[in-house]
C-alpha cells in the first residue's frame, strides 16, 4: 500500500517536473521576477515618458506629428533608422541563428544590409524631395490620388500589422521569461506604452526613444563582444576553434550550410530582403523627418555604418554564445532536455549577457531588449496611423479639404486603434506559429510598395491604371505565394509538400508586379494617362533638384 | 512650377549635366553592389565549399568569414563614396543651377 502511494507520488512529482521542463522549453512558464532588469527598465520608461512629455509640448502641427517638424539631423535620423532596423528580431534572431547554424547567420545579415546602399542611390533623396509625410505622397504625386493612396495605405497597413504581430508575440514571450511578468500583462504593457509615445509625442518622441535605445543596444552589444573576444585573447581563430569543438555541427558551422540550398531560393531571399527594406513604410517615413536631401543621404550613411557594425557584433556574439552559453559548466543555460536553451531558442544573446556580465548586465540587456521592442512598435504604429489619417482619411476619402487639427486627431485615434489591435493580435497569436509573418511582410513590401514607388520616381510613362493594377498584383501574388509556400502550407496547414517551395517568393512576385505596372501603363490610352505622363517632367525636376520640395531649406 | 519654368530648367545645360552625371554614378554604384551581393549568393548556392575553405591549413577561419565581413564594409564604403561626391560635386552643380533659376524668376 505504502509502496503504491510512494510510487504514485513519485509519478506525480515526475509529471510536474516534466511539465515544468517542457514549459521552460517552450518559454510559456513565467520565471521568477528579475529585479535588476525591472529597475533598469523602469528607469528607461520614466526617461522616455519624460521625453514624450517634452515632445508633446513641441508637437503642435501635423508636420510636427508626422515628421518631428522636419528638424531631425542626418546623424540623429541615421541612428533612429538603425534603431528601427535593430529590432529585437534581429538582435535576438540573428545572434540566435549564428548560435544555431554558425555561418548561415551572416548570410542573412548581409542580405539585410545590402539593401541600404541601394536605398541611398535610388530612393532616399528622391523621397525627401517629393514627399511630405508618407511614401504615398510620392507615388500619388502625379497619379490620381484616391486609388493610389488606397493601394499604398493597404500595402503599408498590411506590412505594419504583420510586423506588429511578430514584435508583440516576441515581446510577450521575452518579457515573460526575462521579467517574470505574465504574457498578457507584457503585451498590454507594450501596447499601452507605445500608444502613449506615439499619440502624445508623435514622431519627435518616437525618434528619440529609438535613438536612445539604439545607443544603449550598441553599447551593450559592443561590451558583450569585447568580453567574448577578451576570453580568447582577441583571436578569432581561438574563438572559432573552441566553438567548433563544442557545437554539435562541428566544423560545419564555419561554412554555408543548408539555409540557402538552391539558387532560386537564394536569389529570391536576396530580392525579398533587399527590396523589402526599400518598401517598409516605417523606414521610408523617416526620410521626411530631415530638412533636405543632403541630410537624407547622411542618414543612410550613418545608418548603414551602424547596422553593419551591429551585424558584425551579432556574429561575434553568436559564436561567443556557442562557447560561453552552450559550453557553460553543468549546462547552466540549457533546458531540461540538455540541448535547447532555457526560454526560447533565440535567447542566446540574453544568456550570453549573463555569462559575460552577471545578473546586473543580464538585467541591463533585458531592459534594452524590452526598450528595443517598444521603440520598434512605436515607429510601426506611427507609420500605420499616418497611412490611415494622411492617405486614407485626408487624401482619399474626405469629401472636402481636411484641416490639420482634424487630420492629427484622426491620426491619434488611429494610433489608439492600432495599439488595441496589436494587443488583441498579440494575445490571439500567442500560441500560433508566426514564422510566416516576417516572410510575408518583407515579400509584400518588396512586391507591392517598392515597385510602385520605384516606377513612380523613375518611369515617365507610368499611369494610374498601371500603378494600381501592378501594385495589387504584387500584393496578392505575395500573399498567395506565401500561403502556398513552406511557412504556411506545410508548417501551419499541415500539408506534406508546399506548392511553392520558397519561403520568400519575391523572385516571382516582384517581377510580376513590375511587368504588370509596365503592361497596364503602356496600354493605357486614357486622358488621365496622358496627364500623368505630361506631369512627369515637373515631378522629375523637383525630384532631382529639391526645388519646391516640402520643408526644403533654400541655400 | 509653370510649364515655362519646367522647360527652362530642363534645357539648362547645368541641369542636364547634373542629372546625367548623378544618375550614371548612382546606377553604376547600384550595379556594383548588386553584382557583389549576387556573386556572393551564387557562390553560396552553387559552390558553398569555396567559401567554406580554410584561409590557411592551420587556421580555423574560413574564406567566407573575411569575405562576408568585407561585403558589409564595402557596402558602407560605397555609401560613403556616394555621399562625398554628392556633397561636393553634385551639390555644387545644384547650387549653380538654383542661382540660374532664381535669376530667371526675377
Amino acid at each position: 500500500m505504502l509502496g503504491r502511494i510512494l510510487s504514485l507520488l513519485m509519478l506525480a512529482g515526475l509529471t510536474v517536473a516534466m511539465a515544468a521542463g517542457t514549459d521552460l522549453g517552450e518559454g510559456t512558464k513565467a520565471e521568477e521576477l528579475n529585479v535588476p532588469a525591472i529597475v533598469m527598465f523602469l528607469i528607461f520608461v520614466a526617461g522616455t515618458l519624460g521625453i514624450t512629455y517634452w515632445a508633446s509640448k513641441r508637437t503642435k502641427s501635423a508636420k510636427d506629428f508626422y515628421t518631428a517638424g522636419g528638424g531631425i539631423t542626418g546623424t540623429q535620423n541615421g541612428t533612429a533608422i538603425a534603431g528601427d532596423y535593430m529590432s529585437a528580431a534581429s538582435f535576438l534572431g540573428i545572434t540566435g541563428m549564428v548560435y544555431l547554424k554558425g555561418y548561415d547567420g551572416l548570410i542573412f545579415s548581409i542580405g539585410f544590409l545590402v539593401g541600404w546602399p541601394i536605398i541611398l542611390f535610388m530612393i532616399s533623396e528622391q523621397l525627401r524631395n517629393l514627399g511630405k509625410y508618407t511614401f504615398a505622397d510620392v507615388t500619388a504625386y502625379r497619379l490620381r490620388q484616391k486609388p493610389v493612396r488606397i493601394l499604398a495605405a493597404l500595402g503599408s497597413i498590411a506590412v505594419v500589422i504583420l510586423y506588429l504581430i511578430a514584435q508583440m508575440v516576441g515581446a510577450g514571450k521575452l518579457i515573460e521569461i526575462l521579467f517574470g511578468l505574465d504574457y498578457e500583462v507584457a503585451v498590454v504593457l507594450v501596447g499601452v506604452l507605445m500608444i502613449a509615445y506615439v499619440a502624445f509625442g508623435g514622431m519627435l518622441a518616437t525618434t528619440w526613444v529609438q535613438i536612445i535605445k539604439a545607443v544603449l543596444l550598441l553599447l551593450g552589444t559592443t561590451f558583450m563582444s569585447l568580453m567574448v573576444m577578451s576570453e580568447f585573447g582577441f583571436s578569432f581563430d581561438a574563438l572559432f576553434t573552441k566553438a567548433t569543438e563544442i557545437h554539435s555541427k562541428g566544423e560545419a558551422i564555419m561554412s554555408p550550410g543548408g539555409l540557402v540550398s538552391d539558387p532560386v531560393s537564394a536569389i529570391s531571399l536576396g530580392i525579398a530582403l533587399m527590396f523589402g527594406t526599400a518598401g517598409l513604410p516605417h523606414i521610408l517615413m523617416r526620410f521626411f523627418t530631415v530638412a533636405d536631401a543632403k541630410e537624407a543621404r547622411k542618414s543612410v550613411f550613418v545608418a548603414t555604418g551602424l547596422i553593419g557594425y551591429f551585424y558584425v557584433l551579432t556574429f561575434i556574439m553568436g559564436f561567443g554564445a556557442i562557447v560561453l552559453v552552450l559550453g557553460a559548466e553543468n549546462g547552466a543555460y540549457l533546458a531540461a532536455d540538455g540541448e535547447t536553451l532555457k526560454g526560447m531558442n533565440n535567447m542566446a544573446a540574453v544568456w550570453l549577457a549573463h555569462a559575460v556580465g552577471g545578473d546586473y548586465f543580464l538585467g541591463f540587456i533585458s531592459a534594452v531588449a524590452f526598450a528595443t521592442i517598444l521603440a520598434v512598435v512605436s515607429g510601426l504604429t506611427l507609420a500605420g496611423a499616418s497611412a490611415i489619417s494622411h492617405d486614407l482619411y485626408a487624401n482619399a476619402f474626405a469629401t472636402s479639404k481636411v484641416d490639420e487639427k482634424k487630420e492629427m486627431n484622426v491620426s491619434k485615434m488611429a494610433t489608439v486603434g492600432i495599439g488595441i489591435a496589436a494587443i488583441i493580435f498579440g494575445i490571439a497569436f500567442e500560441k500560433q506559429n508566426i514564422a510566416f509573418v516576417v516572410a510575408l511582410a518583407f515579400t509584400i513590401a518588396a512586391s507591392a510598395n517598392f515597385p510602385v514607388l520605384f516606377m513612380s520616381i523613375f518611369w515617365k510613362k507610368l499611369t494610374t491604371r498601371g500603378a494600381v493594377i501592378g501594385g495589387y498584383i504584387g500584393l496578392f501574388s505575395a500573399l498567395v505565394l506565401v500561403i502556398l509556400g513552406p511557412v504556411v502550407w506545410t508548417s501551419i496547414l499541415g500539408n506534406a509538400e508546399p506548392i511553392v517551395p520558397y519561403k520568400f517568393p519575391a523572385v516571382f512576385s516582384v517581377p510580376l508586379a513590375f511587368i504588370a505596372i509596365w503592361f497596364f501603363s503602356i496600354t493605357d490610352k486614357s486622358d488621365d494617362a496622358q496627364r500623368c505622363i505630361d506631369e512627369f517632367d515637373a515631378q522629375d525636376i523637383r525630384c532631382q533638384t529639391g526645388i519646391g520640395a516640402d520643408g526644403a531649406v533654400d541655400h | 512650377m509653370t510649364q515655362e519654368q519646367v522647360l527652362e530648367i530642363k534645357n539648362n545645360p547645368k541641369y542636364q549635366k547634373l542629372v546625367s552625371t548623378r544618375s550614371k554614378f548612382a546606377w553604376t554604384l547600384t550595379i556594383v553592389i548588386l553584382v557583389v551581393y549576387y556573386a556572393f549568393i551564387l557562390f553560396i548556392a552553387f559552390s558553398p565549399e569555396t567559401l567554406g575553405a580554410r584561409v590557411s591549413p592551420d587556421a580555423m577561419m574560413t574564406l567566407g568569414i573575411p569575405v562576408g565581413i568585407a561585403i558589409i564594409i564595402f557596402a558602407f564604403v560605397l555609401t560613403g563614396i556616394y555621399v562625398k561626391r554628392a556633397n561636393g560635386e553634385f551639390d555644387g552643380l545644384l547650387n549653380d543651377l538654383k542661382k540660374d533659376v532664381e535669376k530667371g524668376m526675377k
